[in-house]
């Protein structure tokens, strides 16, 4: 069993995280498929997969509640798209005092603004969702796609940017009855009041002060939420993965990543490295062939009877320089991450979109492909 | 057409494409290509990355303030002289907390920051922060700046919001300055002759499906003019990868290593269905999308740096100069008839090769022989 096949046999929690465009979706998607291959009950968190794939895990439309997807496999694999919007109603609803007190904050304007227009919501919900998920859901194994952001770590500060949105002391103390000593401020705040009003009308300042009121009370519900899937995040029974491709600037900012989850006492616990270009080695062996390649002096101007065989050596010249410079990318992130383990998945034709594509996948993730083949 | 005509069709271009296709790249090779033909050039940064910068062999990172990327006179690959590249970031908080200052906050805005309150303005009201990046833009243009301001996006499904924005505050807002900033900025995005918007794809299927998604939502929603998509990392088509390698040395007079014939024809092999891939999914962006298409060479590196853009940027230059002269920029729009236009393997492919047709896949599958 390769050690990415023990996480997955091991652990609760496995975190996808990383750059935008290097795969992390369909990653998530494979390592769930070990899950259910491996007998265990397995659920995916997804976040906006391409459209195909969607549909091969039976996510028509964005929702709250897994769906199951049938396969040959002895476990279960469950399936759901990330309703933002959704997750924070439900949220809501749960530490309301009332139902009433939850009407008048899914009503606001302000609120119905919060999961598009405060950056981080989204990643907050991710995690949001992976908590109730966790405590709810009687899987055994949950795996969480994380949204393409440029710092994709914002779902460790997310919990917090919310709380301390919903603590915004400038807001909240209009609500709250006025202290002597904090009447200063207040002046401050009425008069930044003013001047917001001014530049995006009085309408929208009184939203949000109404906001603030409705939500009177229930900080403290998300806080304690907040801290509960931070908490989460750091157990030992959580592993995060990275997902990058060998590119430069994918790499910087996988190590930029793992630095990041270092402060925070997490250790990336696995690697993938999609998208690596095969080596072409003369060796069907594999090992790698530096020199004795009887073409290597041909003539790649060359004319007539040459010019074939000069293409073919230029090609394969092309594509396996490109491949030392991958796998030097690869070496240092490896170095980087060590001892967790790491995963190489081959340049793949073809996008993933369907079942049989993830077991591809998570064949070259988990251990039985063969050598990287085009 | 001419490079400096298409450069000069607007003031404004607004690179937009997924995360991972290489918007930032294309808008280097742009700034460079304009920059020969003697237009000065701005490159406005969303996001704070640093890839611009190594790219443009620039060594520190951008700030709000502007750097110079490339002297005025810098020396273009081909001795040519080159006006001044310069660029900078625009990150949305910084231009709201410019806003603030400029209505009057400047005293009480750090602590606006530092209490979280700026992110309360901007839930308040949604799409302010992409309001105020490109109404500086707009600022920037109208001021002149500069003779062409490159605005390097945000990965695709911002884009569309980021686009998008104004036109939703426009239909909410009732009054005052916010919304006299999203009018502005409805107008600059609207006008082809101020502003046009370059989508960058890479010729795979999920770019491809999101660039047709997204060029169409901007038409109907903001009715952007959409200049050419740039199709990135297209395999230069190499002739004779069909020919059995140990033929190939027979022919040659060569002896091959062990080994080596299978190595040969691996890799021969996969070339030609990347090659097969790309020439597939060209034609899908061709028939989703009636817009000209510019073919930028996959480079076979993993890195950009000068060299790399420069070489973009000659692929971009003569890309642009097959575009016919109609069709070039704004006008062709999706849902229009787009007129006449090169197809894969014609003219409108940047191959990037001497000598190579320019298309993927070059050739039609009927020519293949079989494997």
């Amino acid at each position: 069993m390769s050690d990415l096949a023990s996480l997955v046999a091991g652990r609760n929690i496995i975190v996808c995280c990383g750059s935008g465009g290097v795969g992390k979706t369909t990653t998530a998607a494979a390592i769930a498929v070990e899950g259910a291959r491996q007998g265990r009950r397995t659920c995916v968190v997804t976040i906006d997969p391409a459209r195909r794939l969607a549909d091969a895990l039976g996510l028509r439309s964005l929702t709250n509640t897994p769906g199951r997807v049938e396969g040959k496999w002895p476990g279960e694999l469950w399936a759901l798209m990330l309703d933002t919007k959704g997750t924070f109603d439900d949220l809501v609803v749960r530490y309301a005092h009332d139902p009433q007190q939850a009407h008048g904050i899914l009503d606001n304007r302000l609120y119905r603004n919060l999961s598009d227009a405060l950056s981080g919501t989204q990643e907050y919900m991710a995690m949001e969702k992976l908590y109730e998920l966790h405590e709810e859901g009687g899987f055994d194994l949950i795996v969480v796609d994380t949204p393409p952001t440029r710092s994709a770590l914002d779902f460790l500060s997310a919990p917090r940017r919310l709380t301390r949105f919903l603590d915004n002391r400038i807001f909240r103390m209009l609500v709250l009855p006025t202290r002597a000593y904090l009447r200063a401020v207040s002046v401050a705040t009425q008069a930044f009041l003013r001047t917001v009003a001014k530049v995006v009308g009085a309408e929208m300042v009184s939203d949000t002060v109404a906001f603030f009121q409705a939500f009177e009370g229930m900080e403290q519900g998300f806080r304690n939420r907040a801290n509960g899937v931070l908490e989460l995040l750091s157990q030992p029974s959580t592993a995060f993965v990275l997902v990058a491709s060998p590119r430069r600037d994918s790499v910087d900012e996988a190590l930029f990543f793992a630095e990041r989850l270092g402060r925070s006492h997490i250790a990336v616990q696995g690697l993938v490295v999609n998208r690596l270009h095969p080596r072409f080695d003369a060796r069907p062996d594999g090992s790698s062939a530096t020199e004795g390649s009887a073409a290597a002096p041909v003539d790649a101007s060359a004319t007539g009877d040459g010019q074939a065989l000069a293409a073919l050596v230029a090609n394969r010249d092309e594509l396996r320089a490109m491949s030392a410079r991958e796998e030097g990318h690869y070496a240092a992130l490896a170095a980087e991450v060590a001892p967790a383990p790491v995963a190489r998945v081959p340049f793949l034709a073809d996008d993933v979109h369907d079942l049989e594509g993830l077991a591809v996948i998570a064949d070259h993730l988990f251990g039985q492909g063969g050598p990287a083949a085009a | 057409m001419d490079i400096a005509g298409f450069y000069t069709q607007s003031s404004v271009i607004i690179v937009a494409g997924k995360g991972g296709v290489g918007k930032t790249t294309v808008s280097a090779a742009m700034a460079r290509t304009a920059a020969r033909t003697g237009l000065s050039v701005l490159i406005v940064e969303l996001e704070g990355k640093s890839g611009l910068t190594s790219a443009l062999g620039h060594p520190e990172l951008l700030t709000y303030d502007e750097a110079v990327l490339s002297p005025d006179g810098a020396e273009a690959p081909d001795g040519g002289r080159m006006a001044e590249i310069r660029a900078r970031t625009l990150t949305p908080d910084d231009a709201l907390l410019e806003y603030l200052v400029d209505h009057g906050l400047r005293r009480v805005s750090k602590r606006l920051v530092n209490s979280g309150a700026l992110d309360v303005v901007a839930t308040a009201v949604p799409g302010i922060r992409d309001i105020l990046v490109l109404g500086k833009v707009k600022q920037l243009e109208r001021a002149r700046e500069a003779d062409l301001i490159v605005v390097d996006a945000p990965a695709a499904g911002h884009a569309i919001t980021f686009l998008t924005s104004a036109q939703g505050l426009l239909d909410s807002a009732r009054g005052g300055p916010i919304r006299t900033q999203a009018a502005d900025v409805v107008e600059l995005l609207s006008d082809g002759s101020r502003c046009q918007v370059v989508l960058v794809t890479l010729a795979e299927e999920t770019p491809v499906n999101e660039t047709v998604e997204t060029a169409f939502k901007l038409e109907d929603r903001v009715g952007t003019s959409l200049g050419p998509v740039i199709v990135n990392g297209i395999y230069p088509h190499l002739d004779h990868l069909e020919v059995d390698p140990v033929q190939a040395a027979a022919l040659a007079g060569v002896a091959l290593g062990p080994g080596e014939a299978e190595a040969l024809g691996a890799a021969a092999e996969f070339r030609r269905r990347r090659e097969e891939v790309q020439a597939e999914q060209v034609r899908r962006l061709e028939e989703g999308l009636p817009l000209p298409q510019l073919w930028l060479p996959n480079l076979f590196t993993t890195e950009i740096g000068l060299g790399e853009i420069d070489q973009l940027a000659d692929a971009l230059a003569a890309g642009l100069e097959r575009l016919p002269e109609v069709m070039a920029g704004p006008g062709g729009r999706p849902g229009s008839a787009a007129g006449p236009r090169g197809r894969p393997g014609s003219t409108a492919g940047a191959g990037g090769q001497p000598g190579s047709t320019g298309g993927p896949g070059g050739r039609p599958k009927s020519a293949e022989s079989a494997s």
